[in-house]
């Protein structure tokens, strides 16, 4: 670009001092973000895998205890159910979004008059908090003053109320509608995005070879959406394997234990019986778990990208 | 990060109506498609904003119909009842809103500051370690805070701002820097290197070419960035839940969970509805007003 201004300030000083100024300067700019990142990321990151190495209690001395706190957590019932639990949870919200998102996708990836409107109307619930979210359901499933219990009535489905959170089967379908419906739009905008990524000429060229609509769909475009499928993927099994707020809300967990989820385990763990080591080791095992999705994907996007 | 978008460019893919590479799109229909288009559309929308409009209506009730069995669907006559009891002398949720909005904003001015200096950094200057700092600042992206949550609250505990707003500010900033630093990072870097330069040799320093220059043309980063900061703390329970223990520090959320409970068992369902109207008004406000930015975030964000 310019090739001359720069020359000018250089004859100020010399070469080899301002580039050492320079990267001062830039290692300068970048030195309170690092700092906060290594105090409450990197600090916090390597304190849990020693912490859960550890017998941990909230109060006085923590002792070392190997590898104890691990060999517990396979043989503990709990644990094991709650994260079998979130991996159910995970396979629904994932392939929920997809499937939803898909549809949502498709109705809006088009252009038409008032197609901003809908899109905004599918998206507003990503916006808004999961807690509110689930306040909000709370009260509209509630047998005796929610609004969805008197329209499903006036719609002749089912004689009595229906209480939703009372048996596991219907709290786990209540909650999986109420996160799909909260977290759909943000899977719709990236699959939107996905969908408009298709380039025109090829599907006009497909058009005049004859190929239907239903063929152009899953010869064409999706597997071209392939990274976009990928991501929308890992947001669910980030959104569905990391549900805290909306059990925590909506069902504490109940029937009985019936639908804790890993997360709330650990919260319980750490937070309610105060056994922070043990908590730490729970952690640590469902990053290693994330970390796995994690690989999968990475190795799905890869795939997508030399396609 | 393959394709690192610029804000600008993302969002003018966007905001409606559609791109021009709107691929499906563009295409001639006949007439009774679109008829069916619009149809299904607007059955879907009705669908997606069914509980809002519930809840709307709800909260305009007087509390007594708002807590009747069996439940009508409109108000007999628009009351504000509800939100009178939220800030009356038996629940006040007044404090609450108060901290929500302090801990949010407080997010925004840290996030802010810290990543645009940082962003500055990474995209102007060149210096040893620069490749590997911002890998590891983008790590926090991989590691979601509800799994660290437990040594987290050890280590605030030990500095003495665990149960305290400004620790849940750190928290929160802390877990917004990958995002924004990245989208700073490609605001300042997509500015062309003459403009930086030529001020450079005007003898500007760092700090007042960035306020002077850089800031003002990566205006839409900001935004953005400042957007997700809010929304992301406003709407944040599981760290709010965890770190704050006295109630007087609670957010509204957490608060929440207090009228969930209800006095002496019985829930005040028209209150709770008021608070969770409360706690929804900033997010779809922000939304509907600076979509652009917003949407055109989450693309940048996600598809790198």
């Amino acid at each position: 670009m310019s090739i001359h201004l720069p020359a000018l300030h250089q004859g100020r000083m010399p070469r080899r001092l301002r580039t050492q100024a320079r990267s001062l300067t830039g290692i300068m700019l970048v030195a309170p973000a690092t700092i906060l990142a290594i105090a409450l990321f990197f600090v916090p990151l390597v304190l849990m895998v020693w912490m859960s190495l550890n017998n941990w209690p909230i109060l006085g001395a923590h002792r070392f205890a190997g590898t104890t706190n691990y060999r517990t957590a396979f043989h503990d019932p709990q644990f094991r159910h709650s994260v079998l639990f979130s991996l159910e949870f995970t396979v629904i919200v994932a392939v929920g979004l997809l499937v939803i998102g898909g549809v949502l996708a498709a109705v809006v990836a088009v252009r038409r008059r008032g197609v901003g409107v809908f899109r905004t109307a599918y998206f507003l619930p990503v916006v808004i908090g999961m807690a509110s979210a689930s306040y909000l359901w709370l009260w509209m499933l509630n047998p005796s003053v929610g609004l969805l219990n008197k329209m499903f009535l006036d719609l002749h489905i089912g004689r009595t109320p229906i209480q939703w959170l009372g048996s596991t089967g219907l709290a786990v379908t209540a909650v999986s509608v109420m996160t799909l419906w909260k977290l759909a739009g943000f899977s719709m905008l990236i699959l939107m995005s996905g969908i408009q990524s298709v380039p025109a000429d090829i599907l006009d060229a497909s058009m005049i070879d004859g190929a239907s609509p239903l063929r152009q769909w899953l010869r064409i475009k999706i597997p071209l959406m392939r990274t976009h499928i990928a991501l929308v993927l890992v947001f669910g099994v980030a959104g569905g394997f990391l549900a805290f707020d909306q059990f925590y809300i909506m069902t504490h967990g109940s029937p009985g234990t019936s639908t804790l989820t890993s997360v709330f385990d650990i919260y319980n763990t750490s937070f309610v019986n105060f056994n922070l080591g043990y908590g730490a080791a729970l952690s640590v095992i469902v990053m290693v778990v994330l970390l796995i999705f994690s690989v999968i994907q990475l190795l799905i996007v890869r795939g997508s990208s030399e396609y | 990060m393959r394709q690192a978008i610029s804000p600008t460019q993302t969002t003018a893919t966007i905001s409606p109506p559609a791109a021009s590479d709107g691929g499906a799109a563009g295409r001639p229909r006949r007439r009774p498609r679109s008829v069916a288009w619009y149809v299904l559309a607007t059955l879907l929308a009705l669908l997606f904003l069914l509980p809002l409009v519930l809840l709307l209506l709800t909260v305009f009730k007087t509390p007594d119909q708002a807590a009747a069995t069996p439940p009508s669907y409109l108000p007999h006559h628009l009351s504000i009842g509800s939100f009178r009891s939220l800030f009356g002398s038996g629940v006040n949720l007044g404090p609450y809103v108060l901290n929500s909005l302090t801990v949010a904003l407080g997010t925004v001015a840290g996030t802010l500051v810290l990543a645009v200096l940082g962003g500055y950094g990474f995209a102007i200057y060149r210096f040893r370690g620069r490749g590997v700092l911002f890998v590891a600042l983008l790590a926090i992206f991989m590691v979601p805070f509800q799994s660290i949550l437990t040594p987290l609250y050890v280590v605030l505990k030990d500095v003495h701002l665990q149960n305290s707003l400004l620790g849940l500010v750190l928290v929160y900033t802390t877990y917004q820097l990958p995002f924004g630093v990245f989208l700073m990072r490609s605001s300042f870097a997509s500015i062309p290197r003459g403009i930086s330069e030529a001020a450079e040799v005007d003898g500007a320093g760092t700090l007042s070419r960035l306020w002077r220059i850089h800031l003002r043309l990566a205006i839409p980063g900001v935004i953005t960035v400042a957007i997700f900061a809010f929304i992301a703390a406003w709407n944040d329970f599981i760290a709010a839940l965890i770190l704050l223990s006295d109630q007087s520090k609670f957010t509204l959320p957490v608060e929440l969970l207090t009228l969930e409970t209800g006095q002496f068992g019985v829930i005040n369902w028209g209150v709770l509805e008021a608070g969770v109207f409360i706690s929804m008004v900033p997010c779809v406000l922000i939304f509907v007003f600076l979509q652009r930015y917003y949407l055109g975030g989450i693309l940048s964000g996600a598809i790198k």
